[in-house]
């Protein structure tokens, strides 16, 4: 079987990954996106910690069922955001939306 | 799994009834569907139905002397959590009286529905004893927030407001839940006070526990807008719908101290040395910034949002000291802020009526044009600024007590001047409200109803505060007893 550390390390790779894309891409959806692979390597750290831990104790698997509900009622208003946004001024580029600064 | 008792439905009484609230606003709002001037009425009943709660909970749901863990754990029924309940409730029903009149916003049902759902969220944030609880109570408030601040679909700022707070607000509470589930699973428990003990007897290695730490308050400085996650705040609160932005400065960000005290000092006791210090150099850093660049503003909503960065500085201090004081400090300071800024940015909404700008040269001659308005914002600016007889000098004072007594006089040194810089600034907006003339000085700002009601009770209150604070402090410091 494979170790735990496998699973940690994939998840804090993804986790990385996409904390990368948040802060690096200039496009609204990818940024969105980057947000829902730092959200899925959590789901994968609670499963992993799960079937190595005590397997009657299902914490682990609630959390994550609980995070992909909430991920995906995030995801839905952030597009609904995005929607509007481009709607008004035709892009989805994050560095063009600035008219606040300082 | 025990049966469900009469304690456990009385301790969640307020967000049950807050519910049936929203369902009563959402099905008249099918009624009403074709009668605009009726779906006013939705505001007073959104106002009206949560001062009913809130006085139904007083009444029926206080936790008394207990503080047990109910609901398998999920929920703690102790005073801290109920007295934050009863504050978020208040916040909600001025926020709207606020909205009300506000155009595009005062006759949608959707606005008070998810206002209302959101108080909710902050009600069980305050309440939770339970990662899982807690990450669902946060984004349970968070989300009809971005929706909320992004309310106008018609208007660049608003829109812009609600995608800056939705990638701000994502990202930062992806990287606490990746904290959450590194707890979770070195420790295998998620109860907060289950983890404590699991600390404690040294479950976890130092190095995943302090990274654990950082990663969860990453998340919670980003609620209470703390330094170097405030970078949303000035951009939100500018281009939220006002109402919105006053409730986001208040409530949400009492609801997030709700959250790191009951956190910090119920999961990560074992810490404190290490997390008094963090927090120290982040509430100097986040004080002295907020005041810098709040000298800087010309538009008075940009310069509130510096202003509460610099508040959320002070009440910070509170934290640091890890005491039963300090923590009293907190939620008297958060009491009184609640009622000061919610009142500053209901002139604010109330001016724009008629100035329709939000801009420091509009308040030109305010107080020839609207003497009553003038004179809450002046109420409610020098209590921001510390000035007795307002509630903000007793806050103050509490805090920075709380901070000599706990051996930071440095910090309270660095409050005091820094409140100082703060006073200035808002000095220059009633000199404007004062002393500057403007040539429509002849044309009066009329100040609605709801607007009245709203800024009578908010004015009452601070001064009541600040003249009678004995029977405020004794509650507030039954709150803080009840979290150790």
């Amino acid at each position: 079987m494979v170790s735990l550390s496998w699973y940690l390390i994939f998840a804090a790779a993804l986790f990385s990954i996409g904390l990368y894309g948040v802060l690096a891409r200039k496009n609204a959806i990818a940024i969105l996106m980057g947000i829902e692979l730092m959200l899925n390597a959590v789901n994968i750290n609670l499963v992993a910690f799960w079937r190595y831990g005590d397997l009657a104790n299902i914490a682990g698997q609630a959390f994550a069922v609980i995070v992909f509900a909430v991920a995906a009622a995030e995801v839905a208003v952030g597009l609904a955001l995005v929607i509007s946004l481009y709607r008004r001024r035709n892009t989805v580029a994050a560095d063009e939306i600035n008219l606040m600064k300082w | 799994m025990g049966s469900i008792t009469s304690t456990m439905i009385l301790a969640i009484l307020p967000e049950i009834l807050l519910l049936v609230l929203a369902g009563l606003v959402l099905l008249l709002d099918a009624i009403w569907s074709d009668a605009e001037d009726r779906r006013r009425g939705l505001g007073w009943l959104t106002a009206g139905g949560s001062l009913l709660v809130l006085l139904l909970s007083l009444m029926f749901a206080s936790p008394g002397g207990s503080n047990e863990l109910i609901w398998g754990g999920m929920l703690r029924h102790d005073w801290i959590g109920f007295v934050f309940k009863m504050v978020f409730i208040f916040g909600a029903a001025i926020t709207a009286l606020f909205a009300m009149d506000v155009e595009g916003l005062g006759k949608r049902g959707e606005f008070y529905l998810l206002l209302l759902i959101s108080t909710i969220g902050m009600n069980l944030m305050a309440t939770s004893a339970d990662l899982i609880m807690l990450y669902l109570a946060i984004e349970t408030t968070s989300i009809p927030m971005y929706i909320l601040a992004g309310f106008f679909k018609q208007d660049d700022k608003s829109t812009e407001a609600g995608f800056k707070y939705l990638l701000f607000g994502a990202m930062t509470s992806a990287i606490m839940l990746y904290g959450f589930s590194l707890l979770y699973g070195f420790t295998g428990v998620t109860g907060l006070y289950d983890l404590a003990l699991a600390i404690q007897t040294g479950a976890l290695n130092s190095g995943v526990l302090i990274l654990s730490l950082l990663l969860v308050l990453v998340g919670f400085s980003f609620k209470i807008s703390a330094v170097p996650f405030h970078f949303w705040v000035p951009d939100v609160y500018e281009g939220a719908p006002t109402p919105v932005a006053g409730f986001l400065s208040t409530a949400s960000k009492a609801a997030g101290f709700a959250v790191l005290v009951r956190v910090l000092m119920g999961t990560f006791p074992a810490l404190s040395g290490q997390w008094s210090l963090l927090i120290a150099v982040i509430a100097t850093i986040t004080m002295t910034l907020g005041n810098a660049i709040a000298l800087a503003q010309k538009n008075i909503k940009r310069l509130l949002a510096y202003s509460s960065i610099a508040h959320a500085g002070y009440i910070l201090v509170g934290v640091v000291t890890f005491s039963e004081l300090g923590v009293t400090s907190v939620v008297f300071y958060l009491i009184a802020y609640l009622l000061t800024n919610l009142a500053a940015f209901g002139v604010v909404v109330a001016a724009w009526r008629t100035l329709g700008s939000d801009e420091m040269e509009a308040y030109d001659g305010l107080s020839r044009r609207s003497p009553a308005l003038a004179l809450a914002m002046l109420v409610a600016l020098l209590s921001l600024a510390g000035m007795p007889p307002f509630g903000g000098f007793i806050a103050k004072v509490l805090v920075f007590a709380a901070a000599v007594d706990a051996g930071y006089v440095w910090l309270a040194f660095v409050g005091v001047l820094n409140s100082i810089v703060g006073l200035y600034y808002y000095l220059i907006v009633l000199k404007r409200v004062y002393l500057y003339r403007s040539e429509q000085e002849d044309v009066p700002v009329p100040v609605t109803r709801p607007y009245r009601l709203a800024l009578v009770v908010l004015s009452v209150g601070i001064v009541l505060l600040g003249a009678f604070f004995a029977p405020w402090f004794t509650w507030t410091s039954g709150a803080a007893g009840g979290l150790f």
